[in-house]
């Protein structure tokens, strides 16, 4: 049921007009915050109004959406979001990433590698790297503009000296095109990697902070480490309990009390693209009666 | 100007404005700072010497005069030339504050990253310079505690788990770190104790001679300039009353202000 109250995709035109005309901006310096006007939005910040304002403002009546929230298409924030674009557009909605031209997520990049006839929306809840290091705005500014960014490596010198590693596990720092730090969002650290020379334009937007920032087509991004401390990324001694992926990000379930996790695929569609080919896991649940251990046998593997 | 200077201030001011009229803070003052030259800049309090050092080191702007600097450049060939501090980018002024200079706090909280921990401060530098590697910052932060005399168990402990005179010495390492050319001081000792103070005098003295620093401290403390400083501007009111080598000036003041201020200090 499309709702004909609102102008198509909610916003009125000049909204979105403007919008794009700051993600012009935001493409032409890639991983430069630009700040933009945010919308009020039926929604409560924190549920993705910064990166609702973008699809609405790039939507076309052609174009087919898919809505991620932790990589699944039925939770909540994905069913909501996907709901409201289907009521004030009318367009296709698909929970298959190969049939998408436009998908909207919240922390996860889908585990199918994008084309370059798709555009990925990201929902940004804090798009300063530097806010935790650099309160003052003034100053952070400063830095982006300067390209001074040894504070960042401040702080994972910080977690190496206090726990041995770099702790980050999500919205790990990166460097876009060799410029401007950037924060890719609260995605795992595990999906960085498919940021680089991705085919796809990505844009990501943040409602309440009221900026937007992007990553065009196949431009570098490189996570930041040290030389004797690399990027890596996590690799669990499981695979997927449905599928047997074995290179897909898992999420890990509680299924009693007696210790029994379930670790399954945290990308729901590829899940049931491979189970569907035929590709079964073990469907067991894993007993780890020792967490600690267990994080140390898959240091190990 | 003598040739080889690598800070000179020419007629130097800056003016605030009070109830809509400009106060001068610091007024027509010069002096050349030579390579591995100690300079004090001695007088009570008000009477400007703070001002002047931020003149100097670039954290205000001068409303009269100029401060020049002999900056190296990379890629430029050496020469005796000194660039005013009123024509360099911000870039390169902040490029300047990290890598040639250091400029050590009153309060060592103002300067540190208190956040973090001490290993993390005294590598800091570094990092913003583009050092990479975990191990060759860590053994740095190791060797610079040593030198200021930190105990090297404490490098990942916070700031402010550290002792008044231990927070001094790690930000002075945090300055040293990239071995300046040029260090500003604002009372350094101020607010420690008489015994702590005199181990960081003995500290200082012996970096500024095995690193051959150059620096302007700032003191209302004419014992700390007796020891430092190898010359003295006396200054009252925002003007220099009197300048000379730190000696001369402390044994024989000739202006009546100079000779007040050496005959107030307590002798026990």
């Amino acid at each position: 049921m499309t709702e004909t109250h609102y102008n198509f995709a909610f916003l009125d035109e000049r909204t979105k007009k403007r919008i794009r005309r700051a993600l012009l901006k935001a493409v032409a310096v890639p991983g430069y915050q630009v700040p933009f006007g945010s919308r009020e939005m039926p929604f409560a910040y924190g549920w993705g109004t910064g990166g609702v304002q973008i699809t609405a403002s790039i939507i076309g009546r052609s174009d087919v959406l898919k809505v991620i929230d932790q990589g699944a298409d039925d939770t909540t924030n994905a069913v909501n979001i996907r709901r409201f674009f289907a009521r004030t557009t009318g367009v296709a909605t698909t929970q298959k990433t190969r049939d998408a031209t436009l998908i909207q997520t919240r922390h996860r990049i889908p585990e199918e590698p994008l084309t370059a006839a798709q555009i990925l929306v990201y929902q940004v809840p804090m798009p300063e790297p530097l806010s935790k290091l650099e309160p003052r705005r003034r100053e952070s500014i400063k830095m982006h503009a300067l390209s001074e960014y040894g504070l960042m490596h401040v702080r994972l010198y910080e977690d190496i000296a206090q726990l041995g590693a770099i702790a980050r596990a999500y919205d790990y720092p990166v460097v876009v095109n060799e410029r401007y730090l950037m924060s890719p969002s609260p995605i795992p650290k595990f999906d960085n990697p498919k940021m680089h020379m991705n085919p796809a334009l990505q844009l990501f937007g943040a409602g309440r902070e009221k900026r937007l920032y992007a990553v065009p087509p196949y431009t570098r991004v490189r996570s930041l480490d040290f030389e004797d401390h690399p990027f890596e990324i996590e690799r669990w001694p499981h695979a997927c309990a449905l599928c047997g992926a074995a290179d897909s990000y898992l999420d890990e379930m509680i299924v009693d009390d007696q210790g029994g996790r379930l670790f399954v695929c945290s990308d729901s569609d590829y899940c049931e693209q491979r189970r569907e080919a035929g590709h079964v896991g073990t469907q067991e649940a894993v007993t780890l009666t020792n967490v600690l251990a267990a994080q140390d046998a898959g240091d190990g593997a | 100007m003598k040739p080889g200077a690598l800070l000179s201030a020419r007629h130097v001011g800056k003016a605030f404005v009070s109830n809509g009229a400009p106060r001068w803070a610091c007024r027509d003052i010069s002096f050349d700072l030579y390579p591995g030259e100690v300079l004090a800049v001695v007088g009570e309090s008000g009477s400007g010497k703070t001002t002047l050092l931020r003149l100097l080191a670039a954290r205000l702007v001068c409303d009269e005069g100029s401060v020049g600097y002999h900056a190296r450049w990379p890629g430029h060939a050496p020469s005796d030339k000194l660039t005013d501090l009123a024509v360099m980018s911000e870039a390169q002024l902040r490029q300047l504050a990290r890598t040639d200079w250091g400029f050590v706090e009153q309060h060592a909280r103002d300067g540190l990253r208190m956040n973090v921990s001490g290993g993390a401060n005294v590598g800091e530098r570094l990092m913003a310079l583009g050092e990479r590697h975990y191990g060759q910052l860590r053994s740095q932060a190791l060797d610079w505690m040593a030198r200021v005399e930190l105990d090297v168990e404490r490098v990942d402990d916070l700031p402010g788990t550290y002792s008044g005179g231990m927070q001094q010495r790690l930000q002075i390492a945090r300055n040293l770190v990239t071995r300046p050319r040029l260090v500003f001081m604002d009372e350094p000792t101020t607010g420690l104790d008489v015994s702590v103070q005199a181990r960081l005098l003995d500290l200082l003295r012996q970096l500024v001679d095995e690193l051959q620093l150059a620096a302007v401290v700032v003191t209302h403390d004419l014992a700390v300039a007796r020891l430092l400083a190898h010359r003295m501007l006396v200054m009252k009111d925002g003007q220099v009353v009197e300048q000379g080598l730190t000696d001369r000036v402390l044994d024989d003041p000739q202006h009546p202000y100079t000779q007040l201020l050496v005959s107030s200090v307590l002798t026990p």
